[in-house]
Formats: C-alpha cells, structure tokens, sequence
C-alpha cells in the first residue's frame, strides 16, 4: 500500500454543508485528494474500502484557535501530542494563534511549526502570524515574510492593541496582502485585571469582573476601522449577547466582518465559576444565561459562522492556585465535536449547519480551499459514529491538557476514522 | 444561586471550616453567637484560659499584613488552650518558586490542626481547605475582596448584644462597598440573621454590580440612608482608591459620605456606629463620632476574641460551651 492509497468510504450519511448535500453516498477518494461523490470514477478502483453504513462522513474539522504550545511551552502540550489529539477528535486543520514563545512575529518561527506538524502528519497546522511585532502593539511585523511563511491570518492573540492609531495601519498594512485579520474583542483598560464576568457572580465572590462593554467597546472600534481600511476583520471569540447582537448589524453592513465563538460558552455560565472552579477560568469570561442563549442564536442564524474549541492545555499546577492566580483556558480538542452534536441534540441547529460551523464556516473565513468535499480539494475527512454514547474521563482525553470543565459529562458520537490529504490518520479499531 | 459551599460542613452538619457566611444557615450563624457569648466570660476571668483546645496547634498564616486580625486570632486561640504558630509570608517569597500549596504541605508536616489564612486573593481560603488533609480546618481571616467571615460574625455579635434580635432591624453599611470583604460578608450575615432591611451607601464607583442581589438596598445619599437606621457600619476607605479614577479626593468623598455628629442626628436616636477599623479620621468619620458615645468600635474588637475563640472552638471539635454567668457590658 502506497502512502496515498485510494479509498471508498461506503454507505455513510454524507454531509457537505458547502455543497448542500445530506445524503447517504460513497466518498472515493485518491492521490490525497477528493475524487467523487456517489458514482465512482470510471477506472476507480479502491485499495481500501471502509463500511461507512450507519456513520456520518463529513469534512474534516477546522478549529480557527488551537493552542499546541509548542514552541515555548512545551511542559504543557506538544506540536506532536495536539495534532495526534487532533486526528483522534476528527480535526484536521488547527490554527495556532502567534502567542507562543518565541512569538509567530519571524517567517522561522511559522516555519518551524508549519515543517514540525507536517513531519508529523497527524494534522495540518496553520500559524497565525502576529499582527505586531512580540505582540507588543507597537510596530508591525513583517507580514508579507509571514504569510511567504504560511500564516493564513494575522493575530494579536490575547495581548491588546491599546494604540488606535497602530491598529489602523496594521489594519491597512493586512489589507495591502489580503491576509485576514483576528481581534480579540476587549478593551484593556476596561478589562482591567477582570478574571470573570461582572456581574452576581464577581460580586458574590469578590472577584474583579469584566464588564460587557470591555467586549462591546473593542467591537465598536474594531469595527469602524475595519469599514475606514478595508480590512477583512475577524472577532476571535465573542462572549456576550450584546456583542453577538452588534455583530449582526454589523455584518449587514459589512460583509467583511466575521466572528466565532469558543464551544464552551455555548454551554457554561458565571454559574458555572461559583465555587472558584478555575477550570471555569476562561478569557473572555463566562457570562450569564441570557448571554449563552442570545450566542446560541447567533450560532443557529449564522451570524456566528465558526465554531472554535478555544483549547488552551495546560499542566495540572497552571490550575492549582487560588483562582485569580491559575492559567486561563480550558483543554478543548476533545470536546469541540461532541459538544456541537450537543447544540444539535438541544435544536440549536441542524447537523449540517453544526457541521458548516465548524467546516467550511471557518475555511471561509481564512479563504482556505478546505472543509469541503469538492472532487479535486484536499481530502480531509471525519468519519464519527454518532450513535456511540461516552462519558469524558482523564483515560479518554488525547489531550496533554487534562484542564476541562466537561469531565464526567455523557456525550454522544465517537470519531471512527480521520483522514488527512486522502491518508488515514485516526481509526478506531483495525482497518478492515 | 445554588450555593456550593457545604465544603464548609462535615457530614452532619457541623463547622469544619469557616470560610464564608455565604451558604451557613441562621441556625449555625445563632450557634456561633450563642458559643460566642460563654466564650466572652473567660476574657474577664482571672485566669483567663479554657482547656478546650490544649494540645492543638493553629498556624496563623498571614500573607497580608494585619496587626489586629492577627492578634485577636492568637489570643482566642490561646485563650483556648491551644499552641500557636505565627507565620508572616510576604508574597515575594511564595513569588520566588514555592507555591501555595508547597507551603502548605510543609506545614501540614509539622501537624498543625488548625490554618488561620489572609490572603490577598479571593478564593485562597477555599483553596487552600479543598487542599488539606481531612482532620485539618481553615478559617478564612480575610481572602482578597471575598470574604471576612469572622470579621461579620463580631459585628454581628455586638450587634447582638446591643440591639437584641435582628428582625426588626435597619443596618446601614457607607464606604467601599465595591473592595470590601467585610461589607460582603456582613451583608450575607445580616440577611440569614433576618435583619428587616440591609442598606449600603455609596456612590457608583464604590459598589459592586448588581449589589442588590446580594441583598441590600442602594442608596448613593448619606442623609437619606441613615434615616431612621438602627445601625450605622462604616467602611475603611484605602487611599489607593483616589488613584484608578474611582473618587476624586478625599476632601470631597469626606463631604458626601463622611460621618459626623450633625449627620448622625438623622438615625435613631439609638443608633449605634461600628467600624472594622483601622479608622481614617476625617476621611470616613470625625473623631467626634469615633469616640462619642454611640460609638462602639472597641467593643468590636473585645468580643472579636471571643467569636474567635467559638468558631475555632467549633471548627477543632470541642465540645459547646454553656453561656456562664450573665456578662456586664
């Protein structure tokens, strides 16, 4: 069997949002890349044909803010354990966002993590290059080496751009590369040292709280310089009904506006805080339920088109402190499609918007040729059993990061087979 | 809001850690004032000493500095009987490698039974009892903007003593509502205890969001708010506040909400005023009000012995106390 062999997942229930088709089809697949859908080929013969009956076949996943920690951080996380995680949980794009150690700020840096995953093969990994230079807000970094280097979009990561006149000309300097830019929607100075929502909670527990309009002023600002530059702008993030409700008007008016949110704050609260569980530690903060109802809706409407797992693993220490003092973030990856088969259960959306969510949702925001099944593109896959019922436990996480609040959560379907440019990079089980 | 704090209790029902008043029922806040009130007998004794708790150790574990907090802590926990360790971290230590925990763990070894714990952050407490071994109690002496369990159940107490039952009630809490411990944990305690209505008196910047949930009325005018008030609780007011954009001097934060004699005439003429201390004079109250006659602020630190002395006292185990003979004030 050559490395590329060509296969014929059969009988599954095939969906590709972007295509518009939810059907039961045979997907052929050869040289790396997808051949058709349905009939196959003439001359196509499969050296491997796996039994997809009773699976779903999908593209595979795309999570726009994966943090694998490497280089830098390596006591936390791997470039080899997360995108062998990755491959587990059916995502075959993650996209890293510059805030490692060293910074994405040096073509080498992008390059060195781009070469690693793919030595690797687990997954595909996509720097994100750092908007300015160390993050710092100051000067920008040389963003047409970086893109040369493989960065498909620009980020600050967490670290603010308190300089409005700096974001405007990164904005610009993006726009004259067409690279799509992602902002963190927080005013820092209202952000203020805040490590959980403002609001009950923070005042019950004296917690200094964030307050919504940390998120809503950055939205505003971002926003108006976007519609000045140009630029193609993406909240990384969103955490508030008020945010998600801008965004709606704002993208009426600017289609080049795009947000995500992270999965977990379509399920957790500031309720979810009350007992200082730092694993409930996130940034931005959990807010109250009207705020996880009104992103919900934002979600289902597509006003949301990405969905991201946010997955930031840490060490068991980074969470062993009184709360302010633990690491924000929680460990994501293995959750991100078990929690969307949630929102699907719960009728936030349908299985095909749920997967649009997290496929070519976020493929279309980057401009990426992925998360589609067209004959010709690279042939990602997910093949998940979404029957299999499971309970999230520290022997089921592929994760380095054991820092989830979902731990003894029952979950439905299990990833079967990932495939990454047509080779099998996941299966459970022995291939037949 | 579902409390989850019954880390606070053993599994039938009793004090094994103090760490908020948030989730303690009224029966328990009673028993704490009712163990409190044989325990302010002992400090008039001769010999002032009960061998309720000899041949335990309680380590006072300060991060922050205190002299007061500290000091009461050790003599109720001498009063008691029992041995005690003070330990003074400054941060920059912890800073320089050994966490929380490490410290911790290397007390635990020496079979201290009892953690007396300020810290600067809030939660620490609760962090540090999720952390010990099972026979091992933490009382919270103050953890960031949090909690300062002990702090309220004293002023609960001279509350108590002077006013008889709280249902018929009006306390009025003024300052910095928005950093204050205290003010939280008096709130949580006052509204268990039944008190008939909790006021706080600010202006925007000195109080958290939706204070009211925490059950009290807002009210941003001092006139106003200790009308007809039974109880007046002042707060501290730190200097670093006028940093940060909250209030733009003292001068004026001491003409708007600052107690004076003149002020005080619209509460009850029974009125009487408390402060956690260490007063600012002239910036939250005249020295007038401070040592006029309404004024009980050393008491609050008397009886804080004795609050002290009954929730260690409950936290070790001992078994309760009778009130002794009737106390004069």
């Amino acid at each position: 069997m050559n490395d590329t062999p060509s296969i014929t997942l059969r009988g599954g229930r095939l969906i590709d949002p972007a295509n518009h088709i939810d059907e039961v089809a045979d997907l052929h697949i050869a040289d790396g890349k997808v051949q058709a859908v349905g009939a196959a080929p003439e001359g196509f013969r499969a050296e491997i044909l796996l039994d997809a009956s009773g699976r779903v076949v999908c593209p595979g996943l795309i999570d726009l803010s994966a943090r694998v920690r490497e280089p830098g951080l390596e006591h936390k996380a791997t470039i080899a354990s997360e995108t062998a995680a990755a491959a587990r949980a059916g995502i075959t794009t993650l996209c890293c966002p510059p805030d490692t150690d060293p910074v994405i700020d040096t073509p080498a840096v992008a390059t060195l993590i781009r070469r690693r995953a793919q030595h690797l093969g687990h997954a595909r990994l996509i720097p994100l290059g750092a908007l300015t230079q160390g993050l710092r807000g100051e000067q920008l970094s040389e963003m047409a080496a970086l893109k040369a280097a493989g960065c498909a979009a620009l980020s600050n990561a967490m670290a603010p751009i308190r300089n409005t006149l700096v974001l405007r000309r990164a904005l610009e300097y993006a726009t004259t590369f067409e690279l799509p830019v992602m902002l963190h929607p927080e005013d820092a100075d209202l952000h203020d040292h805040g490590c959980i929502a403002e609001g009950r909670v923070s005042t019950r527990l004296g917690l200094p709280g964030v307050p919504e309009a940390a998120e809503t002023v950055a939205i505003a600002r971002d926003a108006a310089l976007a519609e000045h530059s140009g630029a193609r702008i993406h909240f990384r993030g969103l955490s508030s009904g008020t945010g998600a409700r801008m965004l709606g008007r704002l993208r009426f008016d600017n289609p080049r506006i795009s947000a995500d949110t992270a999965i977990h704050h379509l399920f957790l609260t500031e309720m979810d805080v009350d007992g200082f569980n730092a694993l409930c530690h996130v940034q931005p903060p959990l807010r109250t339920g009207s705020d996880r109802d009104a992103l919900r809706d934002a979600v289902g409407r597509g006003v949301i088109s990405a969905l991201c797992s946010d997955h930031q693993p840490h060490e068991p220490d980074a969470k062993n402190a009184p709360f302010q003092e633990t690491a924000p973030g929680i460990s994501g990856l293995d959750t991100l499609l078990p929690l969307l088969l949630k929102l699907v259960d719960e009728g936030v959306l349908d299985l095909p918007d749920a997967i649009a969510r997290v496929t070519s949702g976020p493929a279309d925001i980057l401009r990426l040729p992925l998360g589609r099944l067209n004959p010709g593109a690279p042939a990602d896959v997910c093949v998940f059993d979404p029957g299999a019922h499971w309970i999230l436990g520290a022997d089921t996480l592929a994760s380095r990061g054991h820092n989830t609040p979902f731990m003894g959560w029952e979950f439905r379907g299990r990833v079967t087979h990932t495939l990454l440019d047509g080779r099998i990079v996941h299966s459970e089980g022995p291939l037949p | 809001m579902i409390p989850q704090y019954d880390i606070q209790l053993d599994d039938r029902g009793r004090l094994r850690h103090f760490l908020t008043i948030d989730g303690l029922s009224r029966r328990l806040l009673t028993e704490i004032l009712d163990q409190a009130e044989g325990f302010a007998g002992v400090s008039e004794q001769r010999v002032k000493k009960v061998p309720l708790c000899r041949g335990k150790t309680v380590a006072n574990l300060f991060f922050e500095t205190s002299t007061r907090t500290r000091t009461t802590f050790e003599l109720a926990a001498k009063r008691l009987s029992a041995d005690v360790l003070n330990l003074n971290i400054s941060l920059s230590a912890t800073a320089k490698g050994e966490t929380l925990l490490d410290t911790l763990r290397n007390l635990e070894a020496m079979h201290v039974d009892t953690f007396v714990v300020r810290h600067p952050d809030s939660g620490a407490a609760h962090f540090i009892a999720r952390h010990v071994a099972p026979h091992v109690s933490v009382i919270n002496a103050g953890d960031g903007r949090h909690a300062h369990p002990t702090q309220a159940m004293l002023d609960m107490f001279t509350i108590r003593r002077h006013k008889g039952r709280f249902s018929s009630l009006r306390v009025a809490i003024v300052g910095d509502i928005l950093h204050s411990r205290v003010a939280r944990s008096q709130i949580l305690a006052l509204n268990t205890l039944g008190t008939a209505e909790v006021r706080v008196i600010a202006p925007r910047t000195l109080l958290p969001a939706d204070v009211r949930t925490l059950g009290a009325h807002v009210f941003h005018d001092l006139a106003e708010g200790i009308r007809d008030v039974d109880v007046v609780i002042m707060l501290r007011l730190q200097k670093e506040r006028m940093r940060g954009a909250l209030l733009p001097s003292e001068h004026e934060y001491f003409q708007l909400y600052g107690l004076t004699e003149e002020r005080l005439q619209a509460a009850r003429p029974d009125a009487i005023v408390m402060h956690p201390g260490p007063i600012n004079r002239g910036v939250e109250m005249d020295s007038q009000v401070a040592d006029g006659p309404r004024s009980v602020i050393l008491q609050q630190v008397t009886y804080g012995i004795a609050v002290r002395m009954a929730v260690m006292a409950m936290a070790m185990g001992a078994p309760p106390r009778d009130a002794g003979e009737p106390q004069d004030e």
